[in-house]
């Protein structure tokens, strides 16, 4: 049975990664090749790297890193950040990431969806969304969740994966940063919608939301989480250990 | 020298870069020559059969793969390099394989029936044919090792040529191999540890010496 993925995700400007974290043992904390070598040695399934870089210079330094990150790290690589047409989903894919991720770059031209699709297949485009209730509805936020679209997340998901995204990423706007556990609720509205890979982020605090979050929707596909990661609150061999003893399946 | 054939399909660099990891020394090259020349040679592959197929016939080069597999040259072909070494493909129609392994290549959704999610994305565990020995390319690996699938279709009826298989609603074939001629349905190159440790296997080269 295909395990259940845990995927850390590293925010990256100038080519460094930020955020911090308190890996004692690793000389560079903010070296993206350190940080990977490190997930990638702890048993992560994956890693996503979001560019926040804001210049045309920081974004070069992203496509370095990304290249010596994809000559050392044998495991799948997502990149997300700036990525609002098919010519970004090149430079990215050149430099060795398997996955690219569209967010406010897909709400701005719903068509590069499909464009990218078209030309790189559909595994290799993952539709991110950032998702809020507002009077109850689930809304669709952009911007990094600055900016309310007023687009229904659910129709918006459900358009995004007839056009040809591969993998979603929710990420609840509601319960991120709060620890208190992933939405559920939200996510399995979404799950009820599409047959592809469906990625829960935001909200988690500790191992058993993780337990929590596939023993309650067996259809969600992996988890995304940064700084419990980043920060040691959650250690990703005893997630994965104790995803197994639930009955989980997980890679160890 | 490894030759990683290059006929215009998919991204080559991590492959290109897990060889290097594993210190084997491999070119990626579109050139018949090289590949006549090389001691083993890579068929990678993403995307839809049918374009990749005609591709590569369009290079010529399904004819120097052809003729050094028979030759007895190891030929290893990755995710939709592996199903193009089938007889036939029914992605989407019907089209022509390399016919180096017996069988064809059909949807997951034939054997699983509406219960799985397609494609099929994720780390999944390797199991071995019942009573059949391990073969070499697997020497460094157990039995329940994770590998990193992504794929939609799969290949079927190949018996004895069945290596390695995944459970995934179904029995999905992971590995098959005939005499010089494998192919991997996941991706060695993202498979981490266990990925390098199979590409090694196929290379001649020491797993205890990655990341060296």
């Amino acid at each position: 049975m295909v395990t259940k993925r845990i995927i850390p995700c590293l925010d990256v400007r100038d080519g460094r990664v930020v955020k911090g974290t308190n890996f004692l043992d690793l000389h560079d904390v903010s070296s993206p090749v350190s940080l990977a070598k490190y997930y990638s040695d702890c048993g992560a399934d994956e890693l996503v790297f979001y560019d926040i870089t804001a210049s045309a210079e920081g974004r070069g330094l992203f496509t370095e890193i990304l290249t010596e990150v994809a000559s050392t790290i044998f495991i799948p690589l997502t990149v997300g950040g700036g990525i609002n047409t098919v010519a970004d989903f090149d430079r990215v894919l050149k430099c060795g990431a398997d996955k690219v991720s569209v967010n406010s770059g897909a709400i701005r031209n719903p068509s590069l969806i499909g464009e990218a699709a078209k030309k790189y297949g559909d595994q290799c485009v993952v539709l991110s969304v950032d998702v809020k209730r507002v009077d109850g509805k689930f809304t669709v936020f952009a911007k990094g969740g600055r900016e309310n679209t007023g687009i229904d997340a659910i129709e918006w998901i459900r358009r995004g994966v007839d056009a040809g995204a591969g993998e979603i990423v929710l990420n609840s706007i509601d319960t991120d940063g709060v620890k208190g556990g992933f939405d559920l609720e939200m996510l399995d509205a979404v799950c009820r919608v599409v047959s592809v890979p469906v990625i829960a982020s935001g909200g988690a605090g500790k191992i058993e939301d993780f337990v929590t979050l596939f023993n309650t929707l067996p259809k969600v596909d992996a988890g995304l989480a940064a700084s419990i990661f980043h920060f040691g609150e959650v250690k990703i061999p005893d997630l994965k250990q104790a995803l197994k003893d639930a009955g989980i399946p997980a890679r160890i | 020298m490894i030759a990683i054939v290059d006929y215009g399909v998919g991204n080559l660099f991590s492959l290109k870069s897990s060889l290097a990891a594993i210190g084997a020394e491999a070119i990626v090259t579109g050139d018949a020559d090289v590949l006549r020349q090389a001691d083993k040679i890579i068929l990678p592959g993403v995307g839809a059969f049918g374009d990749a197929a005609a591709k590569l016939r369009a290079t010529g080069l399904d004819t120097v793969v052809i003729e050094e597999a028979k030759a007895g040259k190891p030929l290893m072909g990755i995710c939709l390099g592996m199903q193009m070494l089938f007889e036939k493909s029914y992605e989407y129609g019907e089209h022509d394989g390399l016919g180096l392994i017996r069988g064809a290549v059909r949807p997951i959704d034939d054997l699983t029936k509406g219960t799985m999610k397609i494609p099929h994305i994720g780390w999944n565990a390797l199991a071995f044919p019942e009573g059949k020995e391990k073969d070499p390319v697997f020497r460094y690996i157990n039995e329940g090792d994770h590998v990193y699938f992504v794929h939609s279709f799969c290949g079927v009826d190949c018996d004895d040529a069945l290596i390695a298989y995944t459970d995934y609603g179904a029995k999905i074939t992971a590995a098959v191999a005939d005499g010089n001629v494998c192919g991997m349905q996941f991706h060695p190159e993202k498979s981490g540890k266990v990925g390098l440790a199979i590409l090694a296997a196929f290379c001649g080269c020491d797993p205890a010496s990655i990341g060296k």
